[in-house]
This record gives structure tokens, C-alpha cells and sequence, in this order.
């Protein structure tokens, strides 16, 4: 048997695509990904037309998709995140048919049952064999985790591996094996290794965002979850790091050992984790060359899929075991609801990833986000897009303040008895009005250029074209 | 109340727009070091404007103006006294009658803008040998002056000696103030710690300066302020041994002694004046006596 | 009173806001660029014509680079700039 064929053309043909069917990418090589660009390429020239593109996420390195667009290549998008060059094309409403907008958990669940079924699945492997086992860990293209592929890998009708590392049978240490694989692809490069790790992630030296952070690790450590076996998330955010730095320090000095860290991955936790602060780290994407080191080399550090990681569906995901998790936003409402999907303008920047998801699972979820960002307040009366639902966001930590959801009286409770500075979210809103001046809200436009589905499967809010 | 000052770079609105949110008990908008000749201008605009429109409630607002020796500080006082700073910081204090000089001055602008004379305070910064020696007097030789400030960068340059983290060079400078303006019946606060990142220096540093007798200290980054503020705050057995103190003497009035004695130690005057401020000081931070029952 | 010279103040970081100012005969002109131009424009260019109000300019021609600075801001680059555009050159 032979999976090993020439070219990416040539996999594409034996796949069998053909015009409407649904193509599926992963994100692990983030803004240096050459793979999804190599594809849509070759697709664009065998002339296959109208296809859905269900990628873990969208970089500005992927711009070249909105040509595919205009030449009806790809009628359909789905994706878990856009970043802001890409995502203002599609805000001036480039689709047809609303972008569909999931979350990380959401996502492979929906794949699982079927709902949202993969025909072909491109797989970007920094390493694999020619039967294609693969793995994220090596190869000059690592990547670490390929947590997101897994779905795609399992449940796609076919699946195409596409390395630049082609090792002999069997690779060693294989993340996603053999059995789910079709074909295999050696190629010159998958992706930029400049673009697909940061060197390193570093904590904020703003001091604002200090403040912030200093104000995070005092409301987990007075939230009662800080204890022996505590598990915590927090994003690559500047403040989020800093407040990881702080919570350390606070761990080290009253011997707590936790049990996991979770989520995409930074050298901060790695950091936590040899600190002895967590016994072991669940891996869903490592952002930093540090923790791409690390999985590969502690086995303590565990790569985990989308689908152990966050899904509604499976028989238990890693957020339901979560305490804590630590989260940004670009507004918040006086319901708490939180966007992440657009900027202040309205233009697609972002997207929920394992926002909902860890906001749903966790007991503890922090919202850390400054007053106000070039003048704009955070806290809004309704925000522009509702990403994560209110009943899922314990507490907003500002550096004017910090704000508990009423529904977690305890939480307040206990933050009080801490002499932590609580102030009412609508309170918050005005002093911070004060400061700002209060917004002129804009016009929305009158087309749907994407729809927000919730982890259950909901549509939580749809997206305007921007006018 | 101020354990911690915090600078703030006076053309800088980043930072003044959020000099509120550090935990500072007092800011000082920062008019000389931090503001080029050419943006002298710019910075007494914008800070005037931070201290008019920005709510800096529950935190003390001190200028640091431009010293007596320049062309700016009268127009600094013209441009920021009609804010009504707590205090005026003045840099190069080397003797009274530089105190003197700005005090008039001040005198004359309240006067003008129809403020009660005296509303607003002097802080002398003494930074050279002169002003070390002159400590004293400085203190002493105006209503107006509330506290002195030492500034360790610029005296260390004038005594031709290095600046270091241990700080010896300064020792004399340090204990020399605090004796001159306790002498003076007013509050003297320390010099910053520079180094940004050395965490536990800082730490040290405070330490050091309460020891010695600091009302405060100031700061240059607001990452030390809650460091600060940690060190110049009573401790939990500082706050029940004054409770303790002060039940010991209502009951001694109680029962008609004249003397008591706690632990098998008199209680005197001097302790009981200390207990008096460190209750004053816990209620101002809201700090309670610990729980008996807990 | 007049702008006699061209004159500016402030900086392009974020949270500041740059101002031009350059003498002209036919009253007030305003060019605004700024981040918030969508939700504060308007505010924004009340804050320039009150401080020119305040300050008695009736011939100017401003143009403004706001990198989201608050109203305090703004008003004392503005500020800044006519009493520089005001000296003698």
C-alpha cells in the first residue's frame, strides 16, 4: 500500500473533491502556515468551484483566500477565529452566505456528529512517516500540539497529511496515527517557522496592565479555588501573563501544587509547571518555542485534542475540570456579556477559540481588561457582538476596579472580605464615562456577515456587514 | 497619610491619565527631571489640565516644580497653584531663603487667584551637601513647609561619590533629615529605589527607610508602590499591641494609677503617643485589631 | 488674536494626540484623523474650536492627529500649540 504521492495536486485529485463539498484546515502553524495557501491554490487551479472552508482559525497570512472568494472557489467559510486584516474583508461582506463562527469545542463536536461534515482534511504535520503518523513536535517546522487537527483527522471522509519533514516508517512519538490517514505529501516547506511560534511571549511591561494583573492573582488566590489541585488557563495577552507571574509567586510562597494547566500553551506555564506550581500541563497549541520544548521533552506535558480539550459532546472535556481561567475582551456589557469577535468599529478581529468554552466549564472565569482602550470604555450598555454569554463570566478585573456578576454572590462575598476594590459594572460604565466621554454608537450595516454559534449549537449573535 | 508618592512624568498622558489606579497615596506630577526644556511648556498645560479634569479622589496631588535657579518655576506656580496642589515639591532646596523666596511667591499667586494664603504646602527636596546641612533650618523656617524629601541621585553626584543599592553613601544624608524634621515637628520621606526590576531591593530598600524614622517614600514606578505602601503600613502585632496599650490605660484611669505596665513593661508617654498613631493610621487604612475569637 | 507661525504640540503615542496649527485668513479650518473619529469626531473637534474660543483665535488652520487622547488632552495640546504659534518669530 501507498499513501505517499507526488504532489498536493495529485492528493487532491485521488480525494476525490468536487464543487460543494466542505475542505478542512488547522491553525497550529498560526501567521506562518504555508499549507492552506499551497491547497486553495492548487484547488483554485483544478478549476473545483463553491466549496466551504472549515478552518480552527484564519491568519492575515491567508489573505490570498479572498481572491478564492471572489472567484467563487469558496462560497463558505467556517472558522473559530479571523484576525483583523483578514476579518475587515469580510466585514465589508465579501460572502455570500454568513461566515459561521464557532468555538474550539464547538467545533469538533460539531464535526463529530456530523453536523458539520469534513469531505477532504488537510493536515499540516511538522513531521511524519508515509503511512502518516505525524506529529507537531519535530522538524524545523514544529509546532508542538496538533491538538485542533484530531477531529478533522478522525472524522473527514478523506485525509491528506502534508510535511516538510518525511521520516522513515515508523516515526517515532506520533500524535495522530496512521489508521485515519489517506494520503501523504512531502513538500518543500510547510509554513514559516518565524511566523509559527513567537521566540517568546513576554508579560507586559505596562503598567496599567500590571496593575491589572496584580488585581487578578489577589481575586483568585481570595476566591477560595487556590488550593492543593488547582487548575488554571490564561491566554498569551500581556496582562494574562502577568497575572500568571503574580499567581506563581503566590503559589511558591504558600506551597500550593496544583494539578493541570490548560489550554494553548506559553512558556509561562511551562515555567509554572517546572516551578512545581502544576503537576502536569493539557496541551491543546503551544504558543512559544518554550513550550514546543517542553511537550516534547516532559512528559508531564501532555498534548491533548480540541475535542478532550473542549467539546460539549464528548464524555468529558478538560474545561469541566477547570477552576480558573483568565480572559480577554474587547467590550463587556453591564450584562457581562463579553465580545471578542469584533473591534469598536465593528470589523471582524478575532473570535471566541476556547473563550466560551473555558468561560462555560471553569468555576472561576476572569475577564482582565483595561477602563478603557484609546478612549473607547470597555464596559458598554450592550456589546457589538455577543461572543460569550453573560451567565458564563464570573468577574471583570479593570485597573479602576473590579466588578463580580451578580449571579456569584459568594465570589463578591469573599472578594469584599479580601478589602479587594468591588465596584457595580454599571458603576464601573459611568466612572469610566467620566474619563472617556460617552461613545456615539454606530450604525450597524443590513447584512449578516456572520453568525456566532454558541458551544451548544445556538446562534448567540450574528455580525453586520460594516458601513 | 502618604506611605507612597508616585512621579509622574509630566508630559507623558498615558501616565497621568492613569496616575489614579497605582495605589499611590500621593502622586507627584513631575514638571522638571522628566520634562526637556522644550516641553516645559506643554507639561504645565497638561498637567494642569490632568489635575482640573481627572478625578484623583482619595489620592493627594503634589507638583514638582522646576527649581529656583530656572526660568520656569515662577510660571509653574502661576500655571498650578490655582489647582490647589496639596503641596509644592521644590527641588534644589539648599537654604532657608530658598524656601523663602518660593514662599513669597506662592504667597503672592494665592493672593492673586484668591486662595487662603498657606493652602497650599512646601516640600523642600534636598539633594545637595548644602541642603543636608541646612536641613534643619529649611525645615523649620516656614509655616509652609510639611515634610522634607530626600533625593539620593543628585546629592550623591554633588558629595562625588556612586549611587549604589546598599545605600551607604546616603546613610548620614538619611538619619541627618529624619532627626532635622522630626526636630521640626514635620514628615520626611525617602528617596526612590531605581532599579525597576529588583524586587527584592525594593523591598529592602522601604525597610531600611522605615527603620530609620521615613514618614514615606517616594517612587518612580508604580510596580513599587504596593511594596511601599506594605512596609509603611502597621503590621497586624504593631495594630493589637496598640490596642492593647490603650486598654491597658483606661484601665489604669479606671482603677486611679498613675503607671501600668504591660507584658512587665511601663507604660510611658512616648509609647502611648506611638500607639495613638498606630491606631489612627489602622482606622485611616481600615484596618481592624485581629479577631480574639478567630 | 492671530497665529503668527506654525506651531505644534504633542506626539503620536497612544493616548496623546498631535496638533498643527498654521496661521490662515479665512477663519477656523479643522483636519481630523483619528482612531475614534466614528464615536468622539464630533466631540473632539467642539473640544478644538472651545479652547481657539478661549484662547481668541479667529484665523486658524489646525489639523489634528488623535491617537485616542481624552478631551483634557487634547484641549491642553491645542492649548500648547496657539501659544506657540502665538510668539513672536
Amino acid at each position: 500500500m501507498n499513501k505517499l504521492v507526488n504532489s498536493i495536486r495529485e492528493a487532491i485529485v485521488l480525494s476525490g473533491l468536487k464543487d460543494g463539498m466542505t475542505v478542512s484546515f488547522h491553525h497550529h502553524l498560526r501567521n506562518g502556515d504555508y499549507v492552506l495557501n499551497m491547497v486553495m491554490e492548487e484547488i483554485s487551479n483544478l478549476g473545483i468551484k463553491d466549496l466551504t472552508v472549515n478552518a480552527s482559525s484564519l491568519f492575515d497570512v491567508h489573505t490570498p483566500l479572498i481572491t478564492h472568494i471572489e472567484n467563487n472557489v469558496v462560497t463558505g467559510v467556517g472558522a473559530d477565529y479571523i484576525s483583523a486584516n483578514l476579518g475587515r474583508a469580510f466585514s465589508k461582506g465579501i460572502l455570500a452566505r454568513p461566515i459561521e463562527f464557532r468555538t474550539h469545542g464547538g467545533r469538533p463536536s460539531d464535526i463529530a456528529s456530523g453536523k458539520t461534515p469534513i469531505d477532504v482534511a488537510f493536515i499540516a504535520a511538522p513531521t511524519a512517516d508515509a503511512m502518516g503518523n505525524c506529529s507537531g513536535k519535530y522538524g524545523k517546522s514544529a509546532c508542538g500540539s496538533l491538538g485542533y487537527a484530531y477531529a478533522d483527522a478522525m472524522f473527514a471522509k478523506k485525509t491528506v497529511v502534508i510535511t516538510d519533514n518525511l521520516v522513515p516508517y515508523p516515526m517515532q512519538d506520533w500524535s495522530i496515527s496512521e489508521d485515519y490517514i489517506d494520503y501523504v505529501v512531502s513538500v518543500d516547506a510547510i509554513g514559516d517557522p518565524k511566523g509559527i511560534v513567537s521566540g517568546t511571549t513576554r508579560i507586559t511591561r505596562d503598567p496599567v496592565g500590571l496593575v491589572m494583573a496584580s488585581h487578578a492573582a489577589k481575586v483568585i488566590e481570595a476566591s477560595g479555588l487556590l488550593k492543593d489541585g488547582f487548575s488554571f488557563q490564561t491566554g498569551a495577552g500581556g496582562a494574562s501573563l502577568a497575572a500568571a507571574k503574580f499567581l506563581k509567586d503566590i503559589m511558591l510562597q504558600k506551597g500550593i501544587v496544583g494539578s493541570f494547566g490548560l489550554g494553548g500553551i506559553t512558556g509561562y506555564m511551562v515555567d509554572m509547571l517546572k516551578a512545581g506550581c502544576f503537576r502536569n500541563l493539557m496541551d491543546v497549541q503551544c504558543f512559544d518555542l518554550t513550550a514546543v520544548e517542553s511537550i516534547k521533552s516532559d512528559p508531564r506535558h501532555k498534548e491533548i485534542s480540541a475535542m478532550q480539550y473542549a467539546s460539549p459532546n464528548s464524555k468529558s472535556a478538560a474545561v469541566d475540570s477547570l477552576d480558573v481561567v483568565i480572559l480577554g475582551a474587547t467590550e463587556i456589557d453591564t450584562d457581562f456579556n463579553v465580545n471578542v469577535h469584533t473591534d469598536s468599529n465593528g470589523y471582524i478581529m478575532g473570535g471566541s477559540g476556547g473563550h466560551s468554552d473555558t468561560a462555560a466549564g471553569s468555576k472561576l472565569s476572569m475577564i482582565i481588561a483595561p477602563m478603557f482602550r484609546a478612549r473607547l470604555p470597555i464596559v458598554t450598555d450592550r456589546v457589538t457582538c455577543i461572543s460569550t454569554p453573560g451567565k458564563d463570566i464570573d468577574v471583570l478585573v479593570t485597573q479602576g476596579g473590579i466588578a463580580v456578576n451578580p449571579k456569584n454572590k459568594e465570589l463578591k462575598e469573599r472578594l469584599l472580605k479580601a478589602k479587594l476594590p468591588i465596584i457595580d459594572i454599571s458603576e464601573l460604565k459611568e466612572k469610566t464615562e467620566q474619563i472617556t466621554g460617552k461613545p456615539q454608537t454606530l450604525p450597524k450595516g443590513d447584512k449578516v456577515v456572520a453568525e456566532v454559534i454558541g458551544r451548544e449549537g445556538d446562534v448567540l449573535d450574528r455580525i453586520y456587514n460594516v458601513l | 497619610m502618604r506611605r507612597s508618592m508616585l512621579f509622574l512624568p509630566g508630559n507623558n498622558p498615558n501616565m497621568l491619565i492613569n496616575g489614579n489606579c497605582f495605589g499611590a497615596d500621593a502622586v507627584i506630577f513631575d514638571l522638571e527631571d522628566a520634562v526637556s526644556p522644550q516641553e516645559k511648556d506643554a507639561a504645565r498645560i497638561l498637567v494642569r489640565n490632568t489635575m482640573r479634569y481627572m478625578d484623583f479622589n482619595g489620592c493627594e496631588m503634589i507638583v514638582r516644580i522646576n527649581s529656583i535657579d530656572t526660568d520656569y518655576w515662577k510660571k509653574d506656580l502661576d500655571s498650578l497653584l490655582p489647582e490647589k496642589p496639596a503641596i509644592i515639591l521644590l527641588p534644589k532646596t539648599c537654604t532657608p531663603e530658598d524656601v523663602l523666596l518660593a514662599d513669597e511667591y506662592m504667597t503672592q499667586v494665592e493672593g492673586k487667584c484668591g486662595i487662603e494664603k498657606g493652602t497650599v504646602g512646601l516640600m523642600p527636596l534636598i539633594e545637595t551637601a548644602l541642603g543636608v546641612e541646612n536641613s534643619y533650618r529649611i525645615a523649620s523656617c516656614s509655616n509652609r513647609v510639611k515634610a522634607l524629601f530626600l533625593g539620593a541621585e543628585d546629592l550623591t553626584a554633588d558629595l562625588q561619590c556612586k549611587r549604589t543599592k546598599e545605600g551607604r553613601e546616603i546613610e548620614y544624608a538619611r538619619t541627618r533629615l529624619v532627626v532635622a524634621a522630626r526636630a521640626a515637628g514635620v514628615d520626611v520621606y525617602d528617596t526612590p529605589f531605581t532599579d525597576v526590576n529588583d524586587d527584592a531591593g525594593i523591598v529592602e530598600d522601604a525597610k531600611t527607610a522605615k527603620e530609620l524614622g521615613f514618614t514615606g517614600k517616594a517612587s518612580i514606578s508604580p510596580r513599587h508602590v504596593e511594596t511601599i505602601n506594605a512596609v509603611f503600613s502597621p503590621t497586624q502585632a504593631e495594630i493589637d499591641y496598640a490596642y492593647e496599650v490603650m486598654g491597658a490605660i483606661t484601665l489604669a484611669k479606671q482603677m486611679g494609677k498613675g503607671a501600668i505596665s504591660l507584658h512587665g513593661k511601663m507604660i510611658d508617654a512616648p509609647i502611648v503617643a506611638r500607639a495613638e498613631r498606630t491606631i489612627s493610621m489602622a482606622e485611616a487604612l481600615g484596618l481592624d485589631r485581629r479577631d480574639i475569637n478567630e | 488674536m492671530n497665529i503668527k507661525k506654525c506651531a505644534s504640540a504633542g506626539t503620536m503615542e497612544s493616548s496623546d494626540v498631535y496638533v498643527e496649527i498654521k496661521p490662515c485668513d479665512d477663519g477656523i479650518k479643522i483636519e481630523l484623523e483619528s482612531v475614534v473619529e466614528k464615536q468622539f469626531g464630533e466631540q473632539i473637534k467642539k473640544a478644538v474650536t472651545d479652547v481657539l474660543d478661549e484662547t481668541g483665535i479667529e484665523n486658524a488652520d489646525v489639523r489634528i492627529v488623535d491617537r485616542g487622547a481624552l478631551e483634557c488632552v487634547i484641549r491642553a495640546r491645542v492649548e500648547t500649540a496657539v501659544l506657540r504659534g502665538r510668539e513672536e518669530i
